[in-house]
């Protein structure tokens, strides 16, 4: 048994062992050959010639973050983390609301689950130009209200140049450590009004005291050089509304599977306690859903922050206030030429979608790990 | 040691001369040209040239590998990966200037073709301050310029200027001043821009108004200071002009925004003289009364060109294939089957410019400057500035769009001109 089951684990291993390698070598052999590109001061003339690309260290990163030039990458930056929310919550609101909808077993529904699920069948370009045209200020959707006799509608959709919620950029280190301290702070306490242990209230002095120092006047410190107003830009919206209207469909589908999974004895025995239909909903099924809103979170921001086809094609690549970091890293690569400075661009993506996408993945591999 | 030598070179020679003389045969095999002429008169240009070159050269086979989209930038990106993983094209479309030298011929990568040129006597043939463009410090020439393309130009319909009251202004300081309150009382658009690239194709039009040719010529040569006032001045006056355009620039193609001009929204536009094939050949106007042209404010007597050009990279499968394709871009003929369709000047100045059937009257009255003007190069278009400023560029272009903060666009210009080794 035991000669047969090592016999098992030696055939899955080189089963396995081609997609090993490959992966190896085209995912993280190339990660790890982008990390070191982003490195170096390589661009295109140096690769040509064939000379070896110098060592600048965290040159290109430092200026991505604090270089008087790259106010455009911290633009994007800016942009997505508005965008990825924004995106986000659009697209479960919505798509949750529909899937509730069409479970309420109403005639025609596989009509109108294809009606939804269609634009997910479109490519992003095909979506950026259709919405292009919608969105054009002076002949898209704001004519509309004239067929009806009403004032033509006068937001400017993607080419707006308001922007809300401005901050300096300088301070964003600041904000953020402070916000870090703060979840920390929460954290302890919620820890330590539970447990009463020694180590949540060391946690939470020692936050309180770090908070205090930065108050009392190291905060500066930590300002980046350049005085810079970021913000939300306004224009945002017409790339929420546009990738929304794609995505929608596919959350709705995954709510819908959800939904059909969650037994109706559960609601039964639910409303047979005295449970109001909302309170059905409440209680019992946004809860079973919730591991269903974390794999959709997870899809959509990834698909957010990758964003590239549909700004492209809206924004024509150089509008800024719709502009995010795969479009910079595509210019800085292949019209600048500076592929260190692109890989650097590209590192600091990575690093975005490894903060969405690493804590499901640890989750995920605890709780299969306890199923097991 | 020294016969080893001697017959090492008598070697080289034979080879050469040999390589020489199978170049003179007919030539046959493959050839790939690549370029980013998909659409229009671009499209149907190339294809008119392909179609003489086979009836020329029926033995060679050719392979029209043209990459569609985003003015340029994509097949600038697939060329890029293809010549860094050893596969050139065996002739790519290249702007002639930094976009050239700055990268291919400083990568040594490109073959000179000064004895095409000697032996079709094109020396003569093209003019002076274009093969001064193209001729590297040694004297080597490593492209053939297929056609010339006039960067600033201002169109304008003359019976609605008149309708309005305005003239064409002759500065930037008219416009901004006079021309453009006047219109803006009337509710017309005083100038129509669209997206981020046509803005820079407007700022370089005011940098030549403002700064004059030398002081132009300057920014790229290092002579005038990016944070000098002049420079400064450039922005203020881009600014200004900006805040005389429509408020949906970033909505519109270039063809939108001259668009708005033969509509009556707009009263004028500046782009370039592909501009003049979209109001002939799309919007079917007259020129001289449907649509006519003035040099852009303050650029009279300026003429600032860009030019498509082919070019021989080395180590290719079939170059003398290439070298046919080259001697035959270069001839009247090719000029003259390739420009009236592109709608763009011949560089040859043996073309048939005077043949009306062939260049229409924009073209003839911009030929005639085009060998009268003084020539300066364009930016927005890769002649002056290599890629890596061109793409800084853009985003100093786009956060100005939102600032109009001359002062920062200045010294972030400044600064990048130092970066990217453009000014030492």
């Amino acid at each position: 048994m035991i000669g047969q089951s090592r016999r098992d684990r030696l055939i899955a291993f080189f089963m396995l062992l081609p997609s090993l390698i490959l992966l190896g070598i085209f995912v993280y052999g190339f990660i790890g050959s982008t990390l070191a590109t982003s490195l170096t001061d390589s661009s295109a003339m140096q690769r040509l010639v064939g000379t070896p690309a110098n060592n600048v260290g965290l040159k290109n990163y430092n200026d991505l973050f604090t270089g008087l030039l790259d106010s455009r990458f911290r633009t994007d930056v800016v942009n997505t983390v508005f965008f990825t929310a924004m995106f986000i919550g659009v697209c479960l609101a919505i798509g949750m609301l529909l899937a509730i909808l069409l479970d309420q077993k109403i005639r025609g529904e596989a009509v109108f689950r294809t009606i939804f699920l269609f634009p997910m069948a479109l490519s992003f370009v095909v979506t950026g130009v259709v919405w292009k045209w919608l969105f054009n200020p002076d002949a898209g959707i704001n004519v509309l209200p004239t067929v009806v006799g009403l004032p033509k509608g006068t937001f400017r959709w993607f080419i707006s140049e308001d922007q809300w919620l401005q901050f300096n950029w300088q301070d964003l280190p600041v904000i953020v450590v402070y916000v870090v301290l703060a979840i920390v702070l929460i954290w302890a306490l919620l820890r330590w009004s539970r447990t009463r242990g020694t180590a949540p209230a060391l946690v939470a002095a020692g936050t309180i005291l770090v908070s205090l120092y930065l108050t009392l006047g190291n905060a500066s410190a930590l300002r980046f050089p350049n005085y810079e107003v970021k913000g939300f830009n306004v224009a945002l919206i017409a790339i929420v509304v546009a990738a929304g209207w794609q995505m929608v469909g596919y959350t709705m589908a995954m709510y819908l599977a959800g939904l059909r999974g969650i037994s109706e004895e559960l609601r039964e025995a639910a409303r047979v306690d005295g449970c109001t239909e909302f309170g059905v909903y409440r209680y019992v099924v946004f809860p079973l859903l919730a591991p269903i809103t974390l794999s959709a979170m997870i899809i959509l921001g990834h698909i957010s922050l990758k964003i590239f086809d549909l700004v492209y094609v809206m924004g024509g690549g150089d509008n800024l206030y719709i502009d995010m970091p795969g479009l910079n890293m595509f210019f800085e690569t292949f019209r600048g030429q500076q592929f260190g400075r692109g890989a650097a661009i590209a590192m600091v993506m990575l690093i975005m979608v490894a903060v969405v996408i690493i804590p499901y993945l640890v989750s995920s591999l605890r709780s299969q790990e306890k199923n097991a | 040691m020294k016969a080893r030598v001697s017959l090492l070179l008598v070697i080289a020679v034979v080879m050469a001369s040999f390589g020489f003389a199978s170049a003179q045969d007919a030539p046959s095999g493959d050839l790939e040209i690549f370029s980013w002429w998909t659409g229009g008169g671009e499209e149907a240009g190339l294809n008119a040239l392909i179609a003489r070159f086979k009836e020329l050269y029926p033995e060679v086979n050719v392979i029209n590998a043209a990459v569609a989209g985003g003015s340029g930038v994509n097949a600038r990106a697939v060329l890029t990966s293809r010549m860094l993983g050893g596969n050139p094209p065996d002739t790519f479309q290249v702007h002639a200037g930094e976009e050239l030298n700055a990268l291919w011929v400083a990568a040594g990568l490109m073959e000179p073709l000064n004895d095409i040129y000697e032996a079709n006597g094109w020396l003569d043939q093209f003019p002076e301050g274009l093969l001064d463009l193209i001729t590297d410090d040694e004297g080597n020439i490593y492209v053939v310029p297929v056609n010339i393309h006039r960067s600033n130009v201002m169109w304008y319909v003359p019976a609605k200027l008149e309708e309005w009251g305005v003239t064409v202004p002759a500065t930037w300081d008219e416009f901004v001043n006079v021309t453009c309150p006047a219109l803006q009382a009337k509710d017309v658009t005083p100038l129509s821009v669209g997206e981020n690239w046509t803005q820079a194709h407007l700022w370089e039009s005011v940098a030549l108004g403002v700064l004059g040719v030398d002081g132009y010529n300057g920014l790229w040569n290092g002579s005038t200071s990016w944070t000098s006032p002049e420079a400064v001045a450039v922005w203020d006056t881009y600014g200004k002009v900006l805040d005389c355009a429509n408020d949906d620039m970033n909505a519109l193609s270039w063809q939108d925004a001259s668009r708005r001009v033969a509509d009556g929204e707009a009263a004028f536009n500046i782009m370039g003289d592909w501009a003049a094939g979209y109001f002939l050949v799309d919007l079917a106007l007259e020129p001289g009364t449907g649509f006519a042209w003035a040099a852009s404010p303050g650029t009279d007597g300026a003429f600032m060109m860009l030019s498509d050009t082919f070019g021989l990279p080395k180590g290719v499968a079939n170059p003398g294939a290439v070298r046919a394709w080259l001697s035959f871009l270069g001839t009247a003929e090719a000029q003259d089957i390739f420009n009236p369709l592109k709608g763009s000047l011949p560089a040859n100045t043996t073309a048939q410019i005077d043949n009306s059937e062939l260049y229409n009257a924009y073209f003839q009255d911009a030929y005639s400057d085009w060998t009268s003007n003084a020539i300066v190069g364009s930016q927005a278009h890769g002649l002056v500035a290599p890629p890596a400023f061109s793409n800084g560029f853009a985003a100093i272009i786009a956060g100005f769009q939102g600032d109009h903060d001359s002062a920062t666009a200045s010294a972030n210009t400044a600064v990048l001109a130092l970066q990217t080794g453009m000014v030492q």
